[in-house]
């Protein structure tokens, strides 16, 4: 099965996009952790891509694809026109460094990292493809 | 969306965040905190037992104020998490860097301890 869902880049839309991915990944026999999970990891790559990419502009979208099916890994691309920014690229601060900076981010790709398997980029007809992949147990 | 109350009881100040904690609402978060902290409370709780999701930003937030709260000797104690809220605090390994109780009775046990 395959879902989508465009989304301007306004971080008031976060809601709607973890509503898109627990309405699509429910009645497939995912355990509700592991979509919760999921829902938390791609809530992070999104609100980077608006407030990184997009600078928060409402009228700049981007679409989010979800392919699950039974026994496959379940596979999410994000696909905008925006800045890439690789998270693969990127060491994320120590957790000490957070908390004696008093940074407030850095935490979030920590957390995509830690949740998804795979996280891949690459370009296609002028398009930004992150495509994450996830392995997660069908019952 | 997140809607937070407080209420005070016994010295100790219960901030409730009613809803979901997202880029847009941590704000919210920082804010109640701040508010709490101003007016001078040396003990906080956190009731999440209605905080129904979190993402980085909103944990961003508890861990800004750790070393703030150190070095003032002010108390915080989160209380009352979903078993999913409480894997997001897990993945990161936030329950050994925030003081984190079970239940209410529990909590009020943590804060007040010397």
């Amino acid at each position: 099965m395959k879902y989508k869902y465009k989304v301007g880049c306004s971080i008031e839309n976060l809601k709607g996009v973890r509503d898109f991915i627990r309405t699509s990944l429910k009645n497939h026999g995912i355990a509700d952790l592991e979509i919760s999970e999921m829902v938390l990891a791609l809530d992070e790559m999104c609100s980077n891509l608006m407030i990184h990419a997009h600078h928060c502009n409402p009228n700049e979208l981007f679409e989010l694809h979800i392919l699950v099916d039974k026994n496959d890994p379940v596979v999410f691309e994000i696909i905008d026109d925006g800045t890439v920014f690789d998270i693969n690229q990127f060491s994320e601060p120590s957790i000490d460094n957070i908390i004696h900076e008093k940074r407030k981010g850095g935490l979030g790709i920590r957390l995509v990292k830690s949740i998804m398997d795979t996280v891949e980029y690459k370009q296609m007809k002028n398009k930004n493809v992150c495509r994450l992949v996830k392995k997660v147990h069908f019952n | 969306m997140v809607h937070i109350k407080r209420l005070q009881e016994d010295g100790v100040d219960i901030i409730t965040p009613i809803g979901e904690i997202d880029a847009s609402s941590s704000i919210e978060l920082d804010l109640t905190i701040a508010k709490s902290v101003g007016e001078g409370f040396t003990k906080i709780l956190v009731d999440c037992s209605a905080l129904e999701y979190i993402s980085s930003a909103g944990l961003g937030v508890f861990m800004s104020y750790i070393e703030e709260f150190k070095d003032k000797n002010l108390k915080m104690v989160l209380y009352g998490m979903s078993e999913k809220v409480a894997n997001t605090f897990e993945i990161l390994g936030l329950y050994e860097l925030l003081v984190i109780a079970v239940d209410k009775a529990d909590a009020k046990k943590k804060v007040n301890e010397v």
